[in-house]
């Protein structure tokens, strides 16, 4: 079981702001080729500059995962 | 160090006193204070809303000024960074670094600055005449951030 949680723009454009999956990723990539397959608004986490954590830390795509990963997609951040 | 985030507003000028009097031994203190602005690209902006990803925000603020005390001779270091409504005039975020001369605490506040803007899962989204809008990642922030890497 994989946690993901959508921020921001993403979150606005998916109408989510997370899910549970159940099925199995060995890479954050991986699990986002599987969101984009879904088609329609999911085409928003194709984008360029598309940011993501795992277990709260930023990482690149070809992070890999674990069951009970928590993982996390948002456009550039913009605090500060 | 200390780390908050917080919906509440504050005072800059009482946390730079507070950062100051923690230690007699501390010849500088520099802070940055980043502030709403009533305009932003090209449209006048009546306030923002601050999003963010809680437990993320922590964790990265506090790794970043930990970064921070690891790379210069800090004597303190603070950062707050408002989440939730804001209005034009007021304070968003806070960085302060104190330290025994001046080069350090400066260095080490802009650096907190510059990964605070790349780094820190925070997403402003601003209110407009047509309507509200989120605001876009600036690559100059993406280059500022990169310098690091290269100069201690």
């Amino acid at each position: 079981m994989i946690r993901v949680q959508y921020f921001a723009r993403y979150r606005e454009a998916l109408g989510l702001d997370g899910e549970q999956l159940s099925a199995e990723f060995t890479s954050l990539d991986q699990l986002r080729q599987h969101l984009l397959a879904r088609g329609g608004v999911w085409e928003v986490l194709a984008e360029q500059n598309l940011m993501c954590a795992r277990n709260q830390e930023l990482c690149s795509l070809d992070e890999p995962l674990a069951a009970g990963d928590e993982v996390a997609f948002f456009p550039t951040v913009t605090g500060g | 160090m200390a780390i908050r985030v917080q919906s509440q507003p504050f005072d800059p000028g009482v946390e730079l006193n507070a950062l100051h009097a923690a230690n007699l031994g501390i010849g500088a203190v520099v802070c940055f204070v980043g502030y709403v602005r009533d305009f932003n690209e090209g449209r006048e902006v009546g306030g923002m809303f601050l999003e963010h990803f809680p437990g993320m925000t922590e964790k990265a603020l506090g790794k970043i000024a930990e970064e921070a005390t690891q790379r210069w001779p800090l004597l303190g270091i603070e950062i707050i960074h408002r989440i939730g409504r804001l209005e034009p005039g007021e304070p968003i975020v806070f960085v302060g670094t104190t330290s025994a001369h001046r080069q350090a605490a400066f260095d080490a506040c802009n650096f907190v600055m510059d990964y605070l803007k790349t780094r820190a899962p925070f997403w402003k989204k601003e209110d407009t005449a047509e309507g509200p809008r989120w605001v876009e990642g600036r690559c100059s922030d993406q280059a500022a951030a990169e310098r690091w890497k290269q100069q201690p």
